[in-house]
């Protein structure tokens, strides 16, 4: 690891932190400020959403849940949340070393002293703290205004610790997807689309997979790892499928890793 | 002592060829020349000594170690300014040299103003303003601010006008006499000319000829000239002689060899004019590329 690039990534990521952790915080106050008014009304969403065909509310992610309830409320708003992340852990995850690529820098950094190595680790930990400050904001927000609306509703303080932690490992699964991918691909031009691609690509595979039924579909995205419904509703997580997430990211890191230190730099062509 | 050791070093990208069976040595001290076209695989040996890229087949050693296995050590002690340069558009020319001066363990802060003053930077525009020619200026200063041993210099001069291309030669003649290697990639002739000592000429990725400027230039090829009454192509069909024209009652030729076996034909001719002279270095390095 090398303090100064370490230091020029997290500098170079800063605003993009900003808008993404403010994007998120807005997202999180606007949501909970609302619980207040709509729990009151619950009984009637609640009756009207049961008359909806259940295969569309699995597509939204809105099957068996209880909005009148706190955390109920709050897993519904999770899923945005998640969606979010996804596509700021991709993007980070796409341009770690690509945008290095595109805009031709790679050649004066990698004919600076330092390892393939030292540079993959500075660039990780740097995208992870910046993943990381995102994190605290949702934390932080999210506790405050769960305080401030529950008023006399109940949450288990437990369950939202579930929550909070798995996004660390959600983002994880992007990040180093993202990366995989980039180091696939022979050239990544543009990063904006391919994390909007995998990001809402991941969500959507979930939706479809509630609208399908069998199919196994969900097993691949991380919107199904960490259903945040099913840490609602049973307090704790999927664990296979947070053990297919875990090794699926450690693979593709480890990949990653590989094909960084075996990569031929293109040239300016 | 050899500064760079290249053995039988090839480069594929895929099936593409960038160089093959490329073998040559630099010493400490020298300006090696690297001259060829573009597409030659200039850049590619370049890379494959910074290790940006990783060999097919061959190897190389810089300062005794190998590039593949010892890159960060070496590259410790080595300056490089690419042909095209590219930087953090966002940041400012002070910032990214500071940038730069920070993967070096010395304080190179004296130096790099120093730089800056010579090659009249301006220290505190971002470099998304700067116009090609300036880039190019700070890719000079944050190749040298180090005191590397080694310089790799790619088609160095391309963007800056003559003045600055003069102190920039200036300023690696400086180097060089302070023992600093430096290998000179370019397809302009006349600065190498200027400049180096020993060139290797590169074609289709392959080195076809290594040697000194002056036996390059003195001891290879004659140009020779002719000009008598009746002469046809068939009166100069010797061994070494190439690239032969003949134009009304002049022939020109480029011969290697024996010179008397050319002056015995001439002897025998009933010439009004005849020379014979060195060839400039632009004729043998087209000659190289027939």
């Amino acid at each position: 690891m090398s303090a100064n690039i370490y230091l020029h990534e997290l500098r170079a990521r800063l605003k993009s932190v900003i808008t993404w952790s403010l994007s998120v915080m807005l997202l999180v106050i606007f949501f909970l400020s609302i619980f207040p008014s709509f729990s009151e009304q619950a009984a009637l969403m609640n009756e009207m959403l049961a008359k909806f065909p259940p295969q569309l509310l699995a597509a939204f992610g809105m099957g068996n849940i209880n909005l009148a309830d706190m955390l109920g409320y709050y897993g519904f708003l999770f899923i945005f949340i998640q969606l979010c992340l996804s596509i700021q852990a991709s993007n980070y995850g796409f341009g770690l070393v690509s945008i290095e690529e595109s805009e031709l820098t790679a050649d004066f950094l990698l004919s600076k002293p330092v390892s393939r190595w030292q540079v993959m680790n500075s660039k990780l930990l740097a995208a992870l703290t910046s993943l990381g400050i995102t994190d605290l904001v949702v934390w932080l927000v999210s506790l405050i205004c769960i305080l401030l609306v529950r008023g006399s509703h109940a949450y288990e303080p437990r369950i939202l610790l579930l929550l909070f932690a798995s996004i660390v490992l959600f983002q994880l699964f992007f990040l180093s997807i993202g990366l995989v991918i980039s180091l696939l691909v022979r050239r990544v031009r543009s990063v904006t689309p391919y994390a909007l691609g995998l990001g809402f690509g991941a969500y959507v595979l979930n939706a479809f997979s509630g609208m399908l039924g069998d199919v196994k579909l969900e097993l691949v995205t991380p919107f199904r790892h960490f259903d945040p419904h099913y840490i609602v509703s049973h307090a704790a997580y999927d664990t296979p499928l947070v053990l297919i997430n875990v090794a699926v990211s450690v693979v593709a890191l480890v990949a990653s890793y590989w094909l960084y230190i075996h990569r031929d730099i293109p040239a300016v062509s | 002592m050899s500064i760079i050791e290249v053995t039988n070093l090839t480069k594929y990208y895929g099936k593409a060829r960038g160089i093959i069976d490329v073998t040559f040595n630099v010493d400490e001290g020298e300006i090696f020349g690297f001259i060829g076209p573009n597409g030659a695989g200039k850049s590619t040996t370049i890379r494959l000594l910074l290790s940006l890229i990783h060999p097919t087949s061959g190897s190389a050693k810089v300062f005794g170690q190998d590039v593949v296995a010892y890159g960060p050590q070496i590259r410790r002690d080595i300056g490089y300014l690419p042909s095209e340069v590219y930087y953090y558009e966002g940041m400012k020319v002070s910032d990214l040299l500071k940038y730069s001066a920070s993967f070096y363990e010395c304080d190179c802060m004296p130096r790099m103003h120093e730089l800056s003053e010579i090659m009249e930077l301006e220290m505190h525009r971002r470099i998304s303003d700067l116009s090609y020619g300036n880039k190019k200026k700070v890719g000079i200063v944050q190749g040298l601010l180090h005191s590397p041993k080694l310089l790799f210099l790619d088609e160095p001069t391309a963007g800056l006008d003559p003045l600055m291309q003069r102190k920039f030669f200036d300023l690696i003649r400086q180097e060089n006499t302070r023992g600093v290697t430096v290998f000179f990639s370019s397809h302009i002739l006349g600065e190498v000319q200027r400049l180096c000592s020993r060139v290797g000429i590169i074609r289709e990725g392959k080195i076809a000829e290594i040697s000194d400027i002056k036996t390059l230039q003195q001891n290879n090829y004659k140009k020779v000239r002719v000009e008598a009454m009746g002469l046809t192509p068939t009166d100069f069909q010797l061994p070494g002689v190439t690239n032969l024209q003949v134009e009304d009652s002049t022939v020109h030729f480029f011969f290697k060899g024996d010179i008397n076996s050319v002056v015995q034909k001439i002897s025998g001719l009933q010439v009004s004019d005849v020379s014979i002279e060195e060839p400039t270095l632009e004729e043998i390095f087209m000659h190289y590329y027939e």
